[in-house]
């Protein structure tokens, strides 16, 4: 069942721990440690995660015969709908037939390889797409190339008959410690796709950012703050770190998404902040 | 007094300020020091200072990038008299790409600005580099280290034919081979027969250092 006084109207939150490319998660995948898997799903969902991120992307050669393990798992353990999360079209497909229920499909771009085949799958199963804004040579760095590449997946998908409100643009966020204007880029394109394309949502990592600074949290939490004052309407983030929560909770209300500030109040009240 | 110029040299890569460190060597160069002594006394202290501070966790990812820039800012203002006493500030040539099918670039965008600020010229290839195109820019130069990037696993067998390409053309004892990635372990660049790994941007500058230090 949804926990539903946990969970946050406005924005749509994507649990992000069951991802290979932690160590954690590696060994307890490698180990067969369903126990582990199963916890990280329950506490993701019980601070309010709307997707469960499944990622399997680090095993080489044995993505899907993984992917599928940690899918079942999950699923035993929680009533969420997944985030099924690769960058093979192959592996998506494979186990896309396994879900309890629409799912989030992490990711497609404009590369023919990524698209063509996805599009017509996440029709059948009405799921929902996340769609980063790159092409087949490039990843999009300015907000010009990054309002474009989102209007590029946009008619596609919309073309392909996918509803405009299923559709997740990622305009992709980079370090800016190696780049000083490269987050600036992302805001902007955030509030420029939101302006332009109505319907559509935009979604975002938020550890990139950081890369190379100390205090990362700080930046990623402020990082969140901007973004959301901006339009951004889905996070792919861990739940479970209050301090994030926090601020993300702050932010929806300051962007006016918290009618009489009551998701605030109530979360406030259970000790949801740290 | 010469080697108090060659400490301002020195201080002025560690706080990254360009304008000091061209204006310093200038100066330098005027009051007669040799062009290989303000380099090996003056800038390369500062830049090695850098990379130990960065690795203690003193210093964080732009302090790196801009006092490399400061060094490559000095180097340029260093060049012709280096070049005029016939030697050549270079610690080698690197030759940098994302294997074929991988448009990731961040991170080696990130090493090939710290390859410049450590000396080394390096050529990009650029994103989703064919094994045909390696092998051809490889047969036709002079570069001592190839470094290939992969982001995703799906990618990864790129870099694997990219090393077997090398290998066929004949071209693999003119070249040492470097491999990173997000996916990419020590073992797995072990398996493909590839001379080192660096898990990141920085140890890739080192790695590469001891590459061309064994030759």
């Amino acid at each position: 069942m949804k926990n539903s006084e946990e969970r946050l109207s406005n924005m749509v939150i994507i649990g992000e721990k069951i991802n290979s490319s932690r160590k954690q998660i590696a060994e307890a995948v490698i180990t067969g440690n369903r126990m582990y898997i199963q916890n990280e799903a329950r506490a993701q969902r019980d601070a309010g995660a709307d997707y469960i991120d499944v990622n399997a992307a680090a095993f080489e050669g044995k993505e899907t015969e993984y992917l599928k393990w940690i899918i079942e798992a999950v699923q035993e353990a929680v009533d969420l709908p997944l985030c099924i999360d690769s960058p093979d079209p192959e592996v998506i497909k494979k186990v896309v037939s396994l879900v309890n229920k629409p799912p989030m499909i992490n990711s497609i771009t404009l590369e023919p390889s990524r698209l063509d085949g996805i599009l017509p799958i996440a029709l059948e199963h009405g799921a929902s797409i996340i769609g980063l804004c790159q092409t087949d040579s490039r990843l999009s760095r300015t907000t010009a190339e990054k309002v474009e590449a989102a209007g590029g997946l946009i008619d596609k998908a919309t073309s392909a008959g996918i509803g405009i409100n299923t559709l997740y643009i990622d305009p992709l966020v980079f370090p800016v410690g190696a780049d000083s204007d490269s987050a600036r880029a992302t805001l902007d394109a955030i509030e420029e796709i939101m302006r332009r394309f109505q319907g559509v949502h935009t979604v975002c990592g938020l550890t990139n950012v950081s890369y190379g600074l100390p205090n990362r949290r700080l930046v990623n939490r402020t990082f969140l703050a901007e973004a959301v004052a901006l339009g951004l309407d889905a996070a792919i983030l861990d739940p479970t770190d209050k301090k994030l929560l926090g601020v993300l909770r702050a932010a929806l209300m300051l962007a006016g998404k918290d009618r009489f500030c009551m998701d605030y109040i109530k979360a406030f009240r259970k000790g949801l902040f740290e | 007094m010469g080697e108090e110029l060659l400490k301002k040299l020195t201080i002025s890569i560690i706080d990254g300020d360009d304008k000091d460190a061209v204006s310093y060597s200038r100066e330098a160069v005027d009051k007669g020091i040799a062009p290989r002594i303000i380099l090996e006394d003056g800038l390369m202290p500062g830049i090695r200072k850098v990379g130990e501070m960065f690795s203690k966790g003193e210093y964080f990812l732009p302090e790196l990038l801009i006092s490399g820039m400061a060094m490559q800012a000095a180097v340029a203002e260093l060049e012709p008299f280096l070049n005029a006493g016939g030697m050549k500030f270079l610690t080698g040539k690197y030759l940098i790409g994302t294997v074929k099918g991988d448009i990731h670039d961040i991170g080696k965008n990130i090493v090939i600005m710290l390859l410049k600020g450590n000396g080394w010229d390096v050529t990009d290839l650029g994103v989703d580099v064919s094994p045909e195109k390696i092998c051809a820019t490889i047969a036709e130069g002079d570069y001592d280290v190839f470094g290939m990037s992969a982001l995703l696993t799906v990618t990864l067998p790129a870099a694997d034919e990219t090393v077997k390409a090398i290998v066929k053309a004949g071209l693999r004892d003119k070249i040492k081979i470097m491999v990173g990635g997000a996916p990419v372990t020590q073992d797995f660049a072990d398996r493909i027969g590839a001379d080192g790994y660096a898990k990141d941007a920085f140890e890739a500058v080192n790695k590469a250092f001891n590459l061309i230090e064994k030759q």
